[in-house]
């Protein structure tokens, strides 16, 4: 067995139930769920900062943890790198001794270090605090110490999140570069689909502490399977539903609509995306009805409208529709008739 | 002027205070891991000699250590130790009157220590005494400092118990607080005076160290780190 890393745990924390299961090669896994998922927790157990209750992890063939054969390897001699939400620097010692204390060679601490702030262009800055340098450079010198520390993989929980938004596209390209050179396995812990579809060739969801199957961004960003996914990937719009031969009933809309595919028999719910809503030319077409419109928020080239459809009661979900601007030369309407198209309704 | 007092009253708070250090921080440490529950009962207890009258500490010292008591009687006889009455007899009292106050501002403390920094130092291969010494200590070094001067001036500042376990007697277990009651007893109110302004002058240096420690955490603590 290569370089991967085997995930299959279980834990248990209050009210909240965790349950992980995946693996992966070398090429970075995003790990992707909204906040309080579960995330940080699985990488937590991963490098041994916390022990999960019961299941297996296995470390590039080595077994860290096996519940059942009683085996928990410390953090230390897991050997992770772990990049913190907020890199975790301590705040008492220079970038230098920052990443000279991850050395385990101790005559050649000076030598290492030295080549990892020349590497990570570090060296300017080797006598700040942390406090002193940028974001990007606390990245750096975060991505060092890890290095340093010569880790079997490599965990990154949200690396993004802590730096501005005009920060991110640089450093989030040298993330990449970096993580390229790396030959273990490499998780990457993220809320945001468009960075995991960027770095990260497969994925596993995380809904509310469990995760699901391991399966390429493609399939994840094309066909969601559950309400979780497809929210993550950009749906907007959730209803009830129940499928009726070739049509699919929506209760809570009061609306009967036609799918391109026969709607699951299994499937309880739809997702539509806000940019798939059409104005519609008239009534009686496919797919079309009326709308009220309760609110809308002006972007700079975007209409987006809340709208309730005819036939649903005061508290039915709103239905999102994104529209071009140029469609409303003058003022939005307070109804209008709308369309979905069929091949834009998502089993879930 | 015998200045056996003040020597006497400093090397007792040095003493007491070297210990509360430990036991305050490996107390706040431990205590901040248990069970809920456990933590709360053992809370009460370790911080009750914080409110309790300093008589009420002095009366179960000397329940427990009198040369007729259980403990005090095993020690006698074991060891020749007289554990009363002997200079170092007041170390007793003051350990157990100071060490709320290293415990509780040491557990402040640690309580606001950003875990994932030992988390970090863990997965980076350091040993838990080396997080606990070189990462834990230093971040959180403002606050175990303050205690450690609450404690000093506690100690320093102790009277009623240590009359109690002590007693008064000149050149061998008189301190600055036993000394200006019997001065004051004795209708020497020039001689208790100036043993009231040597206290007060240690006390405010005391505390003006301990007010600029504070103000250095506020303006030090916060930045970049959440």
């Amino acid at each position: 067995m290569g370089l991967s890393l085997i995930v299959d745990i279980q834990k248990k924390l209050g009210s909240f139930q965790l349950q992980v299961q995946f693996d992966t090669q070398q090429q970075p896994l995003a790990l992707l769920g909204a906040s309080g998922c579960g995330k940080s927790l699985t990488l937590k157990c991963i490098a041994g900062i916390l022990k999960p209750d019961a299941g297996r992890i296995v470390l590039n063939g080595v077994t860290v943890f096996d519940s059942a054969a009683k085996i928990d390897l410390p953090p230390q001699r897991r050997q992770v790198g772990y990049l913190f939400q907020h890199y975790a620097l301590f705040p008492h010692m220079s970038v230098l001794q920052n990443i000279a204390v991850a050395v385990k060679d101790h005559s050649r601490r000076r030598q290492v270090s030295a080549q990892l702030m020349e590497r990570f262009q570090l060296s300017t800055v080797a006598d700040l605090r942390p406090e002193q340098i940028s974001g990007g450079q606390q990245q750096r010198c975060a991505l060092a110490r890890i290095l340093a520390a010569e880790p079997q993989a490599i965990l990154l929980d949200e690396p993004l999140s802590a730096l501005d938004s005009y920060l991110r596209f640089q450093l989030e390209a040298d993330l990449a570069g970096f993580l390229s050179q790396f030959p273990g396995p490499v998780v990457w812990v993220t809320h945001d689909q468009g960075e995991a579809r960027r770095n990260c060739p497969r994925v596993c969801v995380l809904d509310q502490g469990h995760s699901q199957e391991v399966q390429t961004m493609d399939s994840l960003v094309r066909a969601p399977k559950t309400e979780a996914a497809a929210r993550l990937c950009g749906w907007e719009n959730f209803a009830d539903a129940q499928a009726e031969g070739a049509f699919v009933r929506l209760p809570q809309w009061g609306l009967l609509l036609k799918c391109s595919a026969p709607f699951p028999q299994d499937a309880h719910r739809v997702g539509i995306r806000a940019g798939a809503l059409r104005l519609a030319p008239a009534a009686g077409g496919e797919n079309v009805f009326s709308c009220f419109v309760v609110q809308q928020i002006r972007d700079l080239s975007l209409r987006t409208l809340l709208l309730r459809p005819e036939g649903a009661p005061r508290t039915a979900p709103l239905l999102r529709g994104d529209f071009k601007k140029e469609l409303f030369p003058g003022e939005v309407p307070d109804r209008l008739l709308v369309s979905i198209p069929p091949d834009a309704l998502l089993p879930l | 002027m015998d200045w056996y007092p003040l020597y006497n009253s400093l090397r007792i708070a040095a003493i007491s205070t070297a210990a509360v250090f430990f036991l305050g921080i490996w107390a706040a440490y431990y205590v901040a891991k248990l069970p809920r529950l456990v933590k709360g009962v053992l809370d009460v207890v370790l911080t009750l000699p914080l409110v309790l009258p300093p008589t009420v500490v002095g009366w179960l010292l000397l329940m427990l250590l009198g040369p007729k008591r259980p403990l005090g009687a095993w020690i006698l006889e074991t060891f020749g130790m007289k554990m009363v009455m002997t200079w170092w007899s007041a170390i007793f009292a003051t350990v157990v009157v100071a060490f709320p106050l290293m415990y509780r501002t040491a557990r402040g403390a640690f309580e606001s220590f950003d875990h994932t920094l030992a988390g970090a130092g863990q997965t980076l291969g350091l040993s838990n005494t080396y997080i606990f010494w070189r990462i834990r200590m230093p971040v959180c070094r403002q606050g175990i400092l303050a205690g450690t001067v609450l404690a000093f001036a506690r100690a320093l500042g102790e009277y009623g118990a240590t009359s109690m376990i002590a007693g008064y007697t000149p050149s061998r277990t008189a301190t600055i607080s036993t000394t200006v009651y019997q001065l004051w007893r004795t209708n020497d109110n020039a001689g208790a005076l100036r043993w009231v302004v040597v206290n007060i002058a240690i006390s405010a240096v005391f505390l003006l160290t301990v007010n600029l420690l504070e103000r250095r955490q506020k303006q030090s603590g916060g930045e970049a780190w959440d």
